[in-house]
This record gives C-alpha cells, sequence and structure tokens, in this order.
C-alpha cells in the first residue's frame, strides 16, 4: 500500500481529502482486483459453472410501480416508540443512516400526524382564502395545476428532532434514526403562495394567515405574511410525484427552513387576519420554554444543525484500524451551509469536512472526511456553521438557553463515542 | 373605487419594501412584474361561514352558547377521562391542568411516568396565553376518536372544567361567548415572541449595513 503520503488534518486520523485521493489507499479501495487462477481444459469448460445463478436465467418484468429490492426491505421507518399510545399522534422517524446523498425517498419521509392521515377525494379539495381581502377565492386542484410552479430542494425537521438529547438526564444509547429520524430533504414543486395571495388582494391590516388542514383534527398554525409572501409554495409534488398521503395530498403548505409543523397539511384554508389565532400547537406543545421560565412563541426557524450518520448510534466499525469515511448531513433554516468541521478526538482538533454539491439554501448537504481509526477509544463530533454565521451550539451550550424539560428546536452537536471494539453510542460531552 | 386602487398598490409597495428589509430572498419575478392570474373562483359569504372555525383571542367567531363546570365534568368523565386521567394531569394523552415541568406534583413516580410519557411535561393550563385556544381544539378536534362532534354549548361546558381543574374559575362557574375571552391565563404574562425578535434583528442588521455603506 502506498499510503505514505497520506496527510493528516487533525488528529485522532481524520486524513486530508486531497492526499488521501492521490494516495494508492484510495485506488486500492476502490478498484480491489482479484487474481483469477485458471483450471481445466479451456475448450470443454461452460462459463455459466461457475457464475452466479442470476447470471444464467432470464430475469423477471418489471412492474407499474418500482418498489426497493427485496434484500432492502429492513430499511424502514420506525414508529416512535412512547409517543403514539400515550400522547394519540404518530411520528415515524426516516432511516437516516441509510441514506447517502440529500434527498430521503418519499415513502421513507419521517412524518407527524396528530389526527392521522386523512383520505381526502381530490375532485371534492378546494383551497379557500378569505378574511382580510378583497375578494375572498377559492381554487380547486385543476385550477391550480395551471399555476407558474417552482421547484426547490429543501429539507424538512420536526421541532421536536433529536428531544431525547435535549431533555434526557443521561445519553440513550439510540441510532442516529431514533434521535435523529425527523429530518427528510426533498424536492418539492408547487405554486408560489404569493400569487394566490395577490390574487384575492391583501388588505393593509392583514398580518398573519391562520392556515388550516382538511384532517379529522383540522390542524392549524398562524404564519407571518412576509413568509407566505417570501418563499412559501403550495406544495403539489414531492420528488416528482403528487405527495403522498401522509405529507398531505393533495396539497399542503411548505414553509422552506420552517419546523415541520407549521408545514400545514392538507391545507385547505387561509384564512388572512391581523393577528395570530394562537392554535393548540402554537399554545402549547410547539413553544419554547426558556432558562428564565419565560415561553417563547412562534420560532419557526429550524437552527443549523449537522450529524454523523455514517458512523453513527447502535453501528459497530467492522474492522480495527480499519479506513472508514466520515459521512454526514448538515442544514440550517437560516441559508445555506458554510462549512463543517469534523472532531474525531472529542473536540481537541478539527479538521473542514468536504461539502457535496448542490450546497442549497435550507437544504441537507452531504459532507465527508476519510477517516484512519487507531483502534482506541475516541469520539467522533461535527459542528456546522451557516452563511448567516449562525454556528450550531453545543450541547450545554443550547441546554443554558432553555429550561431544562424544554425539548423543541435541539440542535447542540452530536457526539458519537467509539469504544476499543468499535462499538458507536450516543454520549454527551 | 380609485382610492382603493391606490391604498392597495401602496401597500404591494410597502410590502415589496418590508420584504427587501428583511433581506429575505426576494425572488425576482416579484409581484410587480407578475401579471394576475385571476383563475380562483368567488368563495360565497355561506361557504366561509360553514368553514371559518377559528376562534380568535379577542372571541372572533366563538358562537353563541354557554356551559357549565358541572355540565363539563359529566362529559369529561364520559367522553375525555379514558386518555386525559382523572383529574386531568395523568396522561397518557396531553396534560391539561397543573404547571410545566418535570416535578409539578407529589407523585414520586412522576420522572418515571414522564420519560414514559414526555408530552406530560407541558400542560394547557401551564402553557397556553388564550382560552379560547381551548374552546377552539375541543370544537375542532376532540374527542380524539370522534372530532367535531359536540355541540356549541357542550365545549362551552368542556372549556369551564378544564379552566376549573387549573383553578382558574370556581366550581359553580359558566362560561359563554362574552365571558371566556376575558379568563386570564397565568403564562399570558409569561410569552415572548421569537417572530417579533427576528424582524427586529433583520431590521437592525438591514440599518446597519446601511450606515456602514454610508461611511
Amino acid at each position: 500500500m502506498k499510503n505514505k503520503s497520506l496527510k493528516t488534518v487533525a488528529a485522532g486520523g481524520l486524513i486530508d481529502r486531497r492526499s488521501f485521493l492521490l494516495s494508492g489507499l484510495a485506488l486500492t479501495t476502490a478498484y480491489p482486483l482479484a487474481s483469477i487462477a485458471s483450471t481445466g481444459s479451456e475448450a470443454h469448460s461452460v462459463i455459466g459453472e461457475t457464475l452466479p445463478s442470476w447470471m444464467k436465467v432470464p430475469g423477471k418484468g418489471a412492474s407499474v410501480y418500482g418498489q426497493p429490492s427485496t434484500h432492502e426491505q429492513h430499511i424502514k421507518r420506525h414508529l416512535e416508540k412512547n409517543t403514539p399510545e400515550t400522547s394519540l399522534f404518530s411520528i415515524w422517524h426516516t432511516p437516516i443512516e441509510n441514506q447517502r446523498g440529500i434527498i430521503t425517498p418519499s415513502g421513507l419521509h419521517f412524518t407527524v400526524s396528530h389526527n392521522g392521515i386523512p383520505d381526502i377525494d381530490p375532485i371534492k379539495h378546494q383551497l379557500m382564502i378569505h378574511g382580510l381581502v378583497d375578494k375572498p377565492l377559492k381554487f380547486d386542484i385543476d385550477t391550480l395545476m395551471r399555476y407558474p410552479m417552482v421547484s426547490n430542494i429543501h429539507f424538512l425537521e420536526c421541532a421536536g428532532n433529536t428531544a431525547p438529547n435535549a431533555v434526557s438526564f443521561n445519553a440513550l444509547d439510540q441510532s442516529c434514526q431514533d434521535l435523529f429520524g425527523q429530518i427528510s430533504g426533498s424536492e418539492w414543486a408547487g405554486v408560489p403562495l404569493k400569487y394566490l395571495l395577490q390574487e384575492v388582494g391583501l388588505k393593509p391590516s392583514a398580518k398573519w394567515v391562520t392556515v388550516e388542514g382538511a384532517d379529522g383534527g383540522s390542524h392549524a398554525r398562524s404564519i407571518p405574511i412576509e413568509k407566505l409572501m417570501d418563499d412559501a409554495i403550495i406544495a403539489l409534488y414531492q420528488n416528482g410525484e403528487r405527495l403522498r398521503p401522509e405529507q398531505g395530498y393533495p396539497m399542503r403548505l411548505f414553509l422552506p427552513g420552517w419546523e415541520g409543523n407549521a408545514n400545514v397539511k392538507w391545507v385547505h384554508r387561509l384564512e388572512v387576519t391581523d393577528k395570530p389565532a394562537f392554535t393548540k400547537d402554537e399554545s402549547g406543545l410547539y413553544s419554547d420554554i426558556l432558562d428564565d421560565g419565560k415561553i417563547q412563541r412562534f420560532s419557526f426557524h429550524m437552527g443549523v444543525k449537522s450529524v454523523i450518520t455514517h458512523p453513527s448510534g447502535k453501528q459497530r466499525l467492522p474492522e480495527k484500524k480499519g479506513f472508514y469515511e466520515i459521512s454526514g448531513l448538515a442544514w440550517s433554516g437560516y441559508g445555506k451551509i458554510k462549512k463543517v468541521e469534523v472532531s474525531a478526538d472529542g473536540g481537541k482538533t478539527w479538521a473542514q469536512a468536504h461539502l457535496d454539491s448542490p450546497i442549497l439554501s435550507k437544504s441537507l448537504t452531504r459532507f465527508h472526511i476519510p477517516w484512519q481509526w487507531q483502534g482506541s477509544e475516541t469520539t467522533l463530533l461535527s459542528r456546522a456553521t451557516d452563511d448567516q454565521g449562525n454556528v450550531q451550539p453545543t450541547r450545554n451550550q443550547w441546554r443554558e438557553k432553555y429550561a431544562s424539560y424544554s425539548f423543541n428546536h435541539y440542535n447542540g452537536i452530536q457526539a458519537w463515542h467509539v469504544d476499543r471494539n468499535g462499538v458507536i453510542k450516543n454520549v454527551y460531552l | 373605487m380609485f382610492i382603493s386602487n391606490l391604498m392597495r398598490q401602496l401597500y404591494a409597495v410597502s410590502v415589496f419594501l418590508f420584504i427587501s428589509i428583511l433581506s429575505l430572498e426576494v425572488c425576482a419575478d416579484n409581484l410587480r412584474s407578475m401579471p394576475k392570474i385571476n383563475l380562483g373562483q368567488v368563495l360565497t359569504q355561506p361557504e366561509i361561514e360553514k368553514f371559518a372555525i377559528t376562534i380568535y383571542p379577542d372571541g372572533k367567531h366563538l358562537p353563541k352558547g354557554q356551559g357549565s363546570v358541572a355540565q363539563g365534568r359529566e362529559l369529561y368523565n364520559n367522553q375525555c377521562k379514558m386518555c386525559h386521567g382523572e383529574s386531568g394531569i395523568e396522561g397518557p394523552a396531553a396534560r391539561l391542568a397543573g404547571t410545566n415541568g418535570w416535578i409539578s406534583f407529589s407523585d414520586p413516580l412522576r420522572i418515571l411516568r414522564i420519560k414514559q410519557y414526555p408530552v406530560l411535561l407541558i400542560s394547557v393550563g401551564g402553557m397556553w396565553p388564550y382560552a379560547t385556544s381551548i374552546y377552539d381544539y375541543i370544537r375542532r378536534a376532540m374527542p380524539h376518536y370522534a372530532p367535531k362532534s359536540l355541540s356549541n354549548n357542550q365545549v362551552y361546558g368542556l372549556t369551564a372544567y378544564i379552566l376549573y381543574l387549573n383553578d382558574l374559575v370556581d366550581e359553580n362557574a359558566g362560561l359563554d361567548e362574552a365571558s371566556l375571552p376575558k379568563i386570564k391565563m397565568p403564562s399570558h404574562e409569561l410569552s415572548v415572541d421569537a417572530w417579533a425578535d427576528y424582524i427586529e434583528r433583520a431590521k437592525n442588521i438591514k440599518s446597519t449595513k446601511k450606515t456602514n455603506n454610508k461611511k
């Protein structure tokens, strides 16, 4: 192995990416060549004798709607254990540690609902806009389909993602899916809401809009008019197909960078007002309790955050002193990811990770850095910075701001402990 | 007609300026260059009244009616207790009464139970700033298995009972559309508004930039 030229960029075995790519290690890793021994008489040999069975029969036909390989059926969403039987709403976590790139398959996208998934007849569904407007209007699906649409890649994150690390006294030994599974990335396409608000004509007193869904619980949130006139869309498509029912079919509000709960699914009514309604979720569950006991309302933005997905909690590194690529995701509700730093020695030294293109505003951004594990106990960390100057806080810095039992908008630096056997565990620093 | 058009244009311009001030990403195809598409259909007043169920803190949209703590208690015991518990604190569904936090009650197993039922960390009585929201949410979403099945009077009764569980009205109290918006919730004074802070910060950043540019 010609890996003598490998340059380390931080302690704990973090390797300079350029020197890694130029080294023999990268080549031998990427292209392992096995030597083939030749045996017997060549003239009588049948190539099929030594080849795998699937190379010797015709394959199956395709289906009307493709499914993942049967060998990948263990890659599934998990239902959060505590919540469903208790508070009667369900939270399904995406297996984020199995994702590469920045797009989550629609069927694996995290989903939270407070009163189940309604079965809506799209023909009968209408989007109504009324209140402080010149001309109350309604739009059916066929009408909305005629409007100009935009499509953008964005993350969506539940305000409560990673809540266990915010409030649990001891760090729970959980997987990345358990701790970080309420984040996903998709391409969302739909009609900019400003076109529709312009058409109804906002009165000068219009400041907020109460956005309501057509589900059993009529989920509702108050959204400031500034956001709705900025980059909000009525989303009709996710990843190239019409929304899945659990993502709001036939239409949802999509607010780039803002907490999932405000992105009202199954949206059917916008009431333009001069003040917020203080709906159930903005009164309680989606407020934050600050350190001084004050209750913070309308903290819509999801802060800058990152997590190493490869490797992550409940996994085990297969080879001692082996080569690994550390990879993960970073995102910010305020803008683009500017940099992600990684530490392989519990935060003593840091090195900047490579960011994969595209690096988009309010979108998942994939980072990675080569790593030669020394076989000793260590802790892996990642710290993201966005282009608005926001830096991901440490867990302690985050907790100083909030009451001990406040669990929303947690974005502290994640620590994955690696023991001498290569077992990865969630820890607090 | 002329004046209202002028007002609308002025407003459109002011919204545009305001958004610029916030330095939010304004798309190039801003409203002034965008023709109105005008495909929306007229939404009539009867249609609006059928759907406009949101109750606002000032009592807007509250229906006429009334209900008492006693009436609410009976309904609660029949339709709510199985999820919210005898006194609104036991769960498993969201906690209705008491203050927020880890150890609010004398129950020695409280921490263990909260670990199992995290939504019990916060309560309606400790968290919600307006009593009108209780009415709004019960009427649109409760009981969970049969949302929108309660009468307006029944919702007044249940709202009164939840306020009673929080010691905010007495046992003989009743509520109607006039008295409900007047209830003072303890968390009202504790509320801070992150969105207003964000707007303020965005304005300051903008004015600092302007000053720096002048230098």
